[in-house]
């Protein structure tokens, strides 16, 4: 009798949740986020910061892009977006894709592929009359794009100088959208036009971003939402409480740190917070052009001191991750595992016999606890970066580096570090891409725009060139560890720790997905919907 | 009378033309400018296009041209163009304005209703219960700075009301709005009026020990007539010195508050427009404040004059 109820009691539940309807996206609603700061303008290919991309990116498409249902971007989960298919020819130089058409600009126009030509043309520096940009930072990134060729206007092709693996990449990633060439700088700094899931409504300075649905979207039933709300809250606090009060749906992308995700967890019991790296790390900029530290031994002593832990246990409750300049894994898809980390110079996992290592360096330089070195650690003047090198200048203690806090107000950070006016720098380095092509090219090569510190080494110059042309992806990840250890070795921006943190959202927010090997990606936000 | 109003006239314009003057210089000598901050903020370290953006702004011609071109602007109403938005800056400020006046007028509104009225208390009632606790309300006032206080207001009010009181969207009346300001308006208020409330009370305890103020109640008039017409007026000279001096530091709590708040002003804007170097936005809006000082300064000057007959300002 009891078998037999139960088999009913079985059947009915079955039958019940058959005959459920289908959890079906539901369309309209306002995603309201809370925005940390003014982006300093809305022309994703002007800038290089998360306070653009976030809440820009959804104005815009690429011509590829990595899956966003995937939460690691990796070059086997690249989806076309405007372009339809692409194709490599035989010696992998050409690469040409077949363009969507009937894709409509936000003011009307058609996107043909003369927009993706003057996009490129613009970005690799081959024609400096394009106005659609005035500032270009990741020049470097196609400087192995020898041209860019349109068949009529559905089809456009990227001719490269050699064979490039990771160029699909890099237009894969949230700072390569297509830009429009009938539109100027000027309008795609304050309100840019694209061929996005939204379009921009307003950009008021200290107010807010608003976003609108884009009826003429060209991927039939995007976006969910009606609109996306962006308001700016420099206050942290005021940030915080507001989303624990229903102020704000979605946080700002890693606003909660491990310290505040206890208050608000316990405020707010229904949040939903994912932690996840950031792929921004902490890295020390050292002036080799000028002494101390033009002498080798001396930044090698530099490189021997860290112990990363502290970083990671004061900073982020344990949670940021020990790595060298690429991402580790398992979010890291190029960076060393724990187990190659330990062979790299400073990693070591017995901290004092590496300090004992910097300690004899100092000693032969003449410097002891009687006859310390005195320096000056400069940091921009705020907390992410002042809190990392208070924690640094305590560990330079260990081998007799006296150093003191020097504080620079943030809008003359880079014109100091340009101008080689400092000794050593804490630093934030974010990766637009987890690709060693997007990192090495902009950080380390000589002739980049965002080699800050004017790093110049040409044989890493060389390795990097051909580590960017191995299409063998483990004859690559070795040539990568090797730039890793001699960037390492040359105490090119040693690296601390990389960054994890948490994004939060109420639970009406579905199909949110956070990529987890770059904040700058993933922010189109079309397949989000509001269960309200 | 007529030449009174004539000097002061011609001071208040010279004062002004040192303020264009002084902010003019000061901004050019902070380190970096908008061309190095916008090249900065992407990262980027070629010198070329740095001098591109400032060949764009005007930054690379003689610093007089630049004060010339200003100054002729702001005589013809033509403010310039916001280095960072790039719309004309008379569009950036004028819509924060009156957020701002609104915010600091009741924030005014606050300290003096809540400041004037609890100091004469505390005068008359002095040294009873109700004395001390109104001198602790005030020395708390004082001590408790206005972001902390706001903080604890919208900390407060996520805590017990589930809401936050601030600007997220624009209110729908007139009637939301002052609801929404009042409560950071408080919390500006608060410490002006703990300031306003000390300094009545003891300008008002030197007055009750005048010898009218005795001759007033031997002639039979009441404890309220004495306190409030008698008294009062004449303790009040320098309270309406301080509540001018408090008018023009309001601008500093402001910022604070706004920023807390999240209330789109101009004291924010003002900042945020400092740590851009954008000059246009931050040259204007201090010589409003400037304006806006030493016209308030006058009306006090006036007012000392409306309060005591004896005050005469001679041609």
């Amino acid at each position: 009798m009891r078998n037999r109820l139960a088999i009913i009691a079985g059947g009915l539940a079955a039958a019940v949740v058959m005959s459920a309807p289908a959890f079906a996206q539901k369309q309209g609603g306002t995603l309201r986020v809370s925005h940390r700061d003014n982006p300093p303008s809305a022309s994703i290919h002007e800038e290089a910061t998360i306070s653009v991309n976030m809440p820009f990116m959804s104005v815009f498409n690429n011509l590829v892009f990595f899956d966003p249902k995937e939460k690691i971007n990796s070059p086997d989960k690249i989806v076309p977006e405007l372009a339809e298919s692409w194709s490599w020819n035989d010696n992998k130089t050409k690469l040409t894709f077949k363009l969507r058409s009937g894709v409509k600009w936000h003011d009307g126009k058609p996107f043909t592929s003369k927009d993706v030509k003057c996009t490129w043309d613009a970005l690799s520096g081959k024609d400096d009359k394009q106005e659609i940009i005035r500032k270009n930072p990741r020049k470097v990134w196609y400087k192995n794009l020898k041209e860019v060729t349109t068949n009529g206007d559905n089809e456009v092709t990227f001719t490269l100088e050699r064979e490039q693996p990771s160029f699909l990449s890099m237009l894969a990633a949230g700072y390569s959208p297509v830009y429009p060439c009938h539109v100027d700088s000027r309008a795609m700094r304050s309100k840019p036009i694209g061929t996005g899931p939204f379009k921009v409504a307003e950009f008021k300075r200290n107010e807010a971003i608003k976003l609108v649905r884009n009826p003429d979207y060209w991927k039939k039933g995007r976006p969910y939402l009606d609109a996306l709300e962006f308001k700016i809250v420099p206050n942290r606090s005021t940030r915080v409480l507001g989303f624990v009060a229903g102020e704000f749906d979605l946080t700002f992308d890693s606003d909660i740190t491990f310290p505040l995700l206890k208050d608000v967890k316990d405020q707010k019991k229904d949040a939903i917070c994912e932690a996840r790296p950031t792929n921004v790390h902490g890295n020390l900029l050292v002036n080799r052009d000028a002494p101390p530290f033009d002498n080798p031994k001396l930044r090698e002593a530099l490189v021997y001191s860290l112990d990363r832990k502290p970083f990671s246990d004061i900073l982020a409750q344990g949670n940021d991750l020990r790595g060298a300049t690429m991402l580790p894994p398992p979010a890291g898809v190029w960076g060393m595992t724990q187990a190659e980390l330990e062979k790299l110079p400073g990693f070591g996992p017995d901290i004092e016999k590496n300090r004992e290592v910097a300690r004899g360096l100092m000693k032969e330089l003449g410097y002891g606890p009687d006859k310390p070195l005195k320096i000056k650690v400069s940091t921009r003047n705020i907390a992410i970066y002042r809190d990392p090198a208070v924690i640094l200048i305590d560990q330079l203690k260990q081998i007799y580096i006296d150093a003191e806090l020097e504080p620079i107000d943030t809008t003359i950070w880079y014109n100091k570090i340009q101008q080689k006016n400092y000794q050593v720098g804490m630093n934030l380095t974010g990766a637009g891409l987890d690709d060693p092509d997007g990192v090495f090219y902009e950080n380390f090569y000589s002739t980049s725009d965002r080699n800050y510190t004017a790093y110049k080494n040409p044989e890493i110059d060389k390795m990097i060139d051909e580590q960017s042309a191995e299409t063998d992806v483990n004859k690559r990840k070795a040539m990568v560890s090797k730039i890793e250890q001699a960037l390492l070795k040359d105490a090119a921006r040693p690296p601390i720790t990389h960054g994890v943190a948490n994004t939060c959202w109420a639970p009406a927010v579905k199909n949110l997905v956070l990529q987890h090997n770059s904040i700058y990606n993933g922010w189109r936000l079309e397949d989000v919907w509001l269960d309200k | 009378m007529g030449a009174y109003l004539t000097r002061r006239v011609l001071l208040m314009v010279l004062t002004l033309f040192g303020m264009s003057v002084l902010i003019f210089v000061m901004l050019r000598l902070v380190p970096g400018n908008i061309a190095d901050i916008l090249v900065d903020s992407a990262g980027i370290a070629d010198p070329k296009e740095k001098a591109k953006i400032a060949r764009e702004l005007g930054l690379d011609r003689p610093i007089f041209d630049q004060y010339l071109q200003w100054v002729g602007g702001l005589v013809r109403g033509d403010l310039g163009f916001a280095y960072v938005s790039e719309r004309p800056a008379l569009e950036e400020i004028a819509p924060r304005i009156p957020i701002s006046a609104k915010l600091a007028g009741l924030a005014l509104f606050f300290s003096v209703i809540l400041g004037v009225p609890l100091g004469v208390i505390s005068a008359v009632r002095q040294n009873s219960g109700i004395d001390y606790l109104l001198r602790i309300v005030s020395l708390s006032g004082l001590s408790l700075p206005s972001f902390w206080l706001g903080l604890l207001i919208l900390m407060a009010s996520v805590q017990w009301f589930g809401m936050i009181p601030i600007y997220t969207n624009e209110p729908r009346s007139f009637i939301d709005e002052m609801l929404l300001l009042s409560i950071p308006a408080a919390a500006v208020g608060f410490r002006s009026s703990a300031l306003i409330m000390r300094l009545t009370r003891s300008s008002m305890l030197e007055v009750l020990r005048q010898d009218y103020i005795r001759t007033a109640r031997s002639k039979g008039a009441s404890q309220t007539t004495v306190n409030y017409v008698h008294a009062l007026r004449n303790a009040l000279l320098p309270v309406v010195t301080i509540i001018g001096i408090e008018a023009a530091f309001l601008v500093g709590g402001l910022i604070v508050t706004e920023t807390v708040f999240n209330i789109p002003g101009v004291a924010r804007f003002l900042v945020e427009a400092i740590l851009w170097r954008d000059y246009p936005i931050v040259q204007n809006l201090v010589m409003l404040i400037a304006f806006c000082v030493v016209v308030v300064n006058f009306l006090v000057d006036m007012a000392y004059m409306a309060l005591d007959p004896r005050i005469k300002y001679a041609d």
